[in-house]
């Protein structure tokens, strides 16, 4: 099952992408952890790439950053191979783990990377600002937590002033309090235009901070729009309207609506194209009070990943 | 709609004196870096160097005070150097080698800032027990000063090269643990705490082809003017070579992998 949507991609497509990977294989000896990937991702888009463990994110990204070569395939970062792109700074990335030297200060980690990015002096302040931790900048990284170590990575991430900022399962082990200032910082700074790519497998995140989610499971991707197309297109849309003396046969064949139950004077229709339902109701019937609901981007997401029977087939 | 800001690279493969500069001083934060490299070379040339019969017996030109701090000075390089090149085990198992391909830095400026680093602490090494021999009674012909201290750090080299092919081979984040005690069997080998005629005659035929065997000859040479020079400067070009190529072998095994 494949459901795509690209939002948008004939209003703006013709701008060069920033990501454009396209029929990307990777395989470690018998086992595919990518199996065919294609995606391009305008600039400027804030992208989710969620999917359970072992989905093939965490590879996507290692290709995406040049850390790993696909066996078959292109990927291409503005247009140019990726370790050419993070060497030039255009993109950068906040890793899951590890990354950070111990005996190293917050300040000196960052003044190393701005070192070696060739940044001024008055860059380091400014990243450590950014992310938020211009206060801790004399502590050693060994003694930080790991909410503070994680914005520390992306205050080196922030350094090259990336046109593309890679997360990668950014929030891992943070409490609650630390995930919310972490995407605090992050939302500012794409505030600014850059590009996002997160993979994660908090939905709440991908449902909160995406413009578009990009499903993966089994090294393929499953769904790809809006997060609210996509748990519409996974799970479909509930309408709910208030029409006495509804009969349900004629408005299971007027409407195309999936199913179709009538309790007393509502009448519950589920289906993928709820605006059409909807149209239908107001305009042709006497429909009122009419309400349109969506399960949460948790229940389509068991739907999507889930070994399904149909899978199986 | 892109503007993109001019970017360009680095000069040098992102090889710089800031990055030497943030490196030493991370390093000498390390307390048992320290103490290994400055402090214990030290106090085996004061435990082992200033009784008063070394200090009266001559060996060449100066005095047997003397001939063990230069040994001792080479100890010291060696295990200095060994240690600054094996700093890659600790940052490949932290991740920090992975977190800077995220960067410029092109791996041959990355071994070669570990190169530098390696040499510096050596040079500082050295620089110690020299200090510490000439206020103990250590006496050595004016230029073997000089020449001494000058072999025992060039010829550390090899231990640089050491370190770094035993950084990439074991991905320990103590490998010092390892190679300290490697470090002193060879020092034993090479005869920097022993005379190499105090062994038997097939020990001591077996020690002229172990890697330290060379650096110590060659380093007390100015002094002694003793020994086949020839044979020492083979054996410290052939374990260079041996041990530059096994640490490229990794090196490149390594950078391949991701």
């Amino acid at each position: 099952m494949t459901l795509t949507a690209s939002p948008g991609t004939a209003a703006r497509g013709a701008a060069e992408p920033a990501v454009d990977l396209d029929g990307v294989v990777k395989r470690f000896g018998a086992v595919t952890a990518v199996d065919g990937i294609s995606l391009k991702i305008r600039p400027g888009e804030v992208v989710a790439l969620l999917g359970p463990n072992g989905a093939g994110k965490t590879t996507t990204v290692d290709m995406l950053l040049g850390l790993a070569a696909p066996t078959a395939g292109s990927v291409q970062v503005y247009g140019r191979k990726p370790h050419d792109a993070v060497a030039l700074g255009l993109v950068s990335a906040v890793m899951q783990t590890g990354g950070l030297l111990k005996d190293y200060t917050v300040e000196e980690t960052v003044r190393l990377t701005a070192v070696l990015f060739g940044k001024p002096e008055s860059a380091v302040g400014e990243a450590l600002d950014r992310a938020g931790i211009a206060d801790i900048g004399k502590r050693m990284v060994g003694k930080c937590s790991g909410g503070q170590q994680q914005r520390l990575r992306f205050a080196m991430a922030l350094l090259p002033d990336p046109e593309l900022l890679i997360l990668d399962e950014p929030t891992t082990g943070m409490d609650v309090g630390g995930r919310h200032d972490f995407w605090q910082a992050i939302r500012q700074d794409a505030q600014g235009g850059r590009t996002v790519i997160f993979a994660t497998h908090y939905l709440e995140e991908a449902d909160a901070y995406a413009d578009r989610v990009v499903f993966v499971r089994r090294g393929r991707i499953v769904a790809d729009g809006t997060a609210a197309e996509v748990k519409a297109l996974a799970s479909g849309r509930t309408v709910r309207a208030t029409l006495p003396g509804a009969v349900e046969a004629d408005i299971r064949d007027k409407t195309g609506a999936e199913t179709v139950e009538i309790r007393g004077d509502s009448v519950y229709l589920h289906g993928r194209d709820t605006d059409a339902i909807a149209r239908y109701l107001l305009n042709e019937t006497a429909a009122r009070d009419l309400e349109i609901t969506s399960r949460n981007l948790e229940e389509a997401f068991l739907t999507l990943t889930a070994d399904d029977a149909e899978s199986a087939k | 709609m892109t503007v993109l800001v001019q970017r360009s690279l680095p000069r040098f493969g992102g090889f710089t004196f800031g990055m030497i500069k943030l490196e030493l001083r991370r390093m000498m934060r390390n307390k048992r870096t320290v103490i290994f490299t400055l402090v214990l070379p030290a106090v085996f040339f004061l435990l082992f160097g200033t009784n008063a019969s070394a200090k009266h017996e001559t060996a060449g030109g100066g005095n047997v005070t003397g001939y063990i701090m230069v040994s001792m000075a080479v100890y010291g390089a060696m295990l200095a150097t060994t240690s600054g090149g094996a700093m890659v085990s600790i940052e490949r198992a932290a991740g920090w080698s992975r977190q800077l391909r995220l960067t410029p830095l092109k791996p041959v400026a990355y071994i070669a800032v570990k190169l530098v680093l390696a040499m510096i602490i050596g040079a500082v090494s050295v620089v110690v027990t020299f200090a510490v021999g000439s206020a103990s009674g250590a006496k050595l012909p004016v230029h073997a000063w000089i020449e001494c201290a000058l072999l025992a750090w060039v010829c550390a080299l090899v231990f640089a090269a050491f370190g770094l092919f035993m950084g990439y081979l074991l991905p320990s984040e103590n490998v010092m643990q390892i190679l300290g005690p490697v470090l002193a069997v060879l020092a034993f080998a090479g005869g920097l705490f022993a005379p190499l005629d105090t062994f038997g005659h097939t020990f001591a035929t077996i020690a002229k082809f172990t890697p330290v065997y060379g650096v110590g000859q060659l380093a007390r040479y100015p002094l002694t003017h003793d020994g086949n020079l020839w044979l020492a400067v083979l054996n410290v070009v052939a374990w260079t070579l041996i041990f530059s190529i096994g640490a490229m072998w990794r090196f490149r095994r390594d950078t391949a992998r991701v």
